[in-house]
């Protein structure tokens, strides 16, 4: 078994597959799960507590988990690129180190605004209920602003390998 | 203003006017 087939073969498949369900859960939560909850607090009587006790702590777990994978695979692949994608050093690494930053400021927005805000609003931890309404707002916004950053993101990692070629021939 | 992350639609076209402004941007700094 080469190097070259851990690398670019399990590793990039490592790197798709915990995308997959990263940015899949991303988006089942903004794009279901959100407005489900809305709909689910207004029935009398309310009907969204199997969501938020059994459903979103088991998809906040893959998909908290399943970020770091991805990340950690990407800078797998990377190698001894990795400064050249990060730092911008080299032309031709500049796509895959812009979408490499949008990973990373998402990995951030999981671990530091989403998941410890989640625990509050789930009741993992103790809060208040004015805790309780400012983490909403806080998780809602990180949550959405990595659906903004997830586009470009997508962008750079599946157009990177032909960008340089695509744009200076 | 109204956050346009707040909307779903919002947030979509904010990501593909972001896409639009980071594509040129990396295109400058490639020096195409």
């Amino acid at each position: 078994m080469t190097s070259d087939f851990v690398l670019y073969g399990l590793g990039r498949w490592l790197h798709i597959m915990a995308g997959v369900m990263w940015i899949g859960l991303l988006y089942y939560f903004n794009f279901v799960q959100v407005d489900a909850l809305k709909a689910a607090a207004a029935d009398t009587p309310p009907t969204g507590a199997g969501i938020t006790k059994h459903v979103a702590p088991r998809a906040l777990f893959f998909f908290r988990w399943a970020a770091v994978v991805t990340v950690l695979a990407g800078m797998m692949i990377l190698g001894d690129r990795l400064d050249d994608a990060l730092l911008f050093k080299e032309r031709a690494y500049v796509p895959i180190g812009i979408g490499a930053w949008l990973g990373l400021i998402m990995l951030f927005n999981v671990w530091v605004l989403i998941w410890p805000n989640q625990k509050k609003i789930l009741g993992i931890v103790a809060a208040t209920d004015e805790e309780k309404a400012k983490a909403r707002r806080v998780a809602f916004l990180a949550s959405r602003t990595n659906v903004m950053l997830s586009m470009p993101m997508l962008f750079f990692m599946s157009f990177s390998a032909t960008f340089h070629r695509a744009l200076l021939g | 203003m109204k956050n346009p992350l707040d909307s779903l639609w919002g947030t979509v076209i904010s990501g593909l006017v972001l896409t639009v402004v980071l594509f040129y941007l990396a295109r400058a700094m490639m020096g195409a």
